[in-house]
């Protein structure tokens, strides 16, 4: 009994962890080559950066609920769950990739201008490993919200350590609650260390 | 004058918004040449070396260097023809001083035992051992250190122009000896051509072949060291009235 209650919560962890990661992964390589070209466009900048504010607002549970009946994108399972999840990680990601980029100081910007670099070398050698400090702290971010928020993914059948809490709440028993939500602490305190260790490491100061 | 100018400036003005910043401003820098900008603040000196760098566009006028007009240079082939050191250095925080050093050689494509021993060389050459300051990082240094470090970077890949903006300005009356002697020095062995900005009177007479005095935008006057002495317009007096009052109190 005890064994098969470990095992459940050892697949349910690793499903939450997979579709946690998918999310990110999906989000991330939307929205950093996107905050990249926004950063040079000032005009589109703010139709995105809305946007993206819009979509965090949306109470979670109902944008879950928006996406079901929507064709292509929407349905019951894992996809559903996963695009609605990348919608919420979409703009911490954005907003700090943007915000790391113009924080760039403008003298070292424009030093590596008069030194005859090219764009595209002040993106990749100066920019980017001056901003990357602040594009993990918008990974971690995401991330950490995610692990939360990827918990109510099991109310469209998306699966992950909802189940357990979803399972609890129908029975009214805390301890299968716990078996949900435990993990997926542990799961957002250990991400946001790592991430946070990670944003230290790049940190030039 | 037998050889040709490496720079010409002809006729040059430029507008930053609604303000005009340079005035007509014609000037030529022959090989070897040190002409020195001097001028009170925001008479315009950093906004010319923009200009000359390829950073700010004019709206008149022309600038030619090494006898092809600017705007049909590859703006990045141009600049890394000049080795500009920034205003307050602007040096890459996230590099260590011998990646900054590196920094046009490695554009360039240099080969990497190359870069290094260039690099090594340079930090010996602005008085930094090479072996203590190669890997320390900018926010490791004094505002002294760092300024040698932008020479070094300026001086890389041997550049034809040099572009020093007030390098000296923000260090103590010994280190801004030392970088003046440092900076004669290379221009002895190695015989650059610069154009070296200043708002210190005494420190255009001592660097200067020739002094560009700019006012409000304007050059009022192009002139040696020897004929600047001499000369009577108003800001140039006024320039040599400091001159004279430093002299008053240190006699
Ligand atoms: N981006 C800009 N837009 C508008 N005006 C500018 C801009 N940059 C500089 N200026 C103005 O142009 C004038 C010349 O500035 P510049 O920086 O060339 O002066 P400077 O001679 O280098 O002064 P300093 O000795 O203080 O460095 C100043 O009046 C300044 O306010
Ligand atoms: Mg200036």
């Amino acid at each position: 009994m005890d064994n098969a209650l470990a095992s459940e919560v050892l697949s349910l962890s690793l499903e939450h962890l997979e579709m946690v990661i998918i999310t990110i992964a999906i989000a991330a390589a939307l929205a950093l080559p996107a905050g990249v070209l926004l950063a040079r466009r000032k005009g589109a900048r703010r139709w995105a950066v809305g946007f993206a504010n819009i979509a965090q607002t949306i109470p979670s549970l109902a944008l879950f609920g928006f996406l079901v009946p929507l064709p292509l994108i929407g349905g019951i399972g894992k996809r559903t769950a996963i695009i609605a999840l990348c919608l919420y990680a979409l703009l911490p990601i954005l907003r700090n990739t943007l915000l790391g980029i113009l924080g760039v100081d403008p003298a070292v910007r424009e030093s590596a201008v008069a030194m005859g670099m090219t764009e595209r070398q002040i993106l990749w050698e100066v920019e980017l490993p001056l901003a990357a400090p602040a594009i993990v702290a918008g990974l971690r971010l995401a991330t950490v919200a995610t692990i939360g928020t990827a918990t109510i993914a099991a109310a469209i059948g998306g699966g992950g350590l909802g189940v357990f809490i979803f399972r609890g709440i129908s029975m009214v028993d805390t301890p299968t609650v716990l078996a949900g939500a435990l993990p997926a602490a542990v799961m957002a305190i250990a991400a946001d260390e790592g991430l946070e260790w990670i944003e230290r490491k790049l940190s030039p100061a | 004058m037998s050889e040709s100018p490496i720079l010409e400036i002809r006729g040059l003005s430029c507008s930053l918004g609604e303000r005009v910043v340079l005035r007509e401003i014609s000037l030529d820098a022959a090989p070897g040449e040190t002409i020195v900008l001097l001028g009170r603040s925001g008479s315009g000196k950093t906004t010319l070396l923009k200009t000359v760098n390829g950073l700010i566009a004019p709206t008149a006028g022309e600038i030619l260097f090494e006898g092809r007009p600017e705007r049909e240079w590859d703006a990045i082939q141009l600049r890394r023809r000049m080795g500009y050191v920034i205003q307050d250095a602007g040096l890459f925080p996230h590099w260590t001083v011998g990646a900054n050093v590196g920094l046009v050689p490695r554009l360039e494509g240099w080969a990497p035992e190359r870069i290094a021993a260039r690099v090594d060389e340079l930090l010996a050459a602005v008085g930094l051992p090479p072996g203590e300051f190669r890997g320390r990082y900018p926010r490791e240094l004094s505002g002294g250190q760092k300024q040698r470090v932008g020479i070094a970077r300026a001086l890389a890949a041997d550049p034809p122009l040099l572009l020093f903006d007030e390098p000296f300005a923000a260090l103590d009356p010994i280190t801004r000896q030392e970088l003046q002697q440092l900076f004669l020095e290379l221009r002895r062995t190695v015989g650059k051509t610069a154009l070296f900005v200043t708002h210190d009177i005494r420190e255009a007479m001592l660097l200067a072949s020739r002094i560009a005095l700019l006012h409000d935008g304007a050059l009022e006057l192009l002139a040696t060291p020897r004929e600047f002495l001499n000369a009577g317009t108003g800001e140039a007096r006024a320039f040599l009235a400091g001159l004279t009052e430093t002299w008053r109190q240190d006699g």
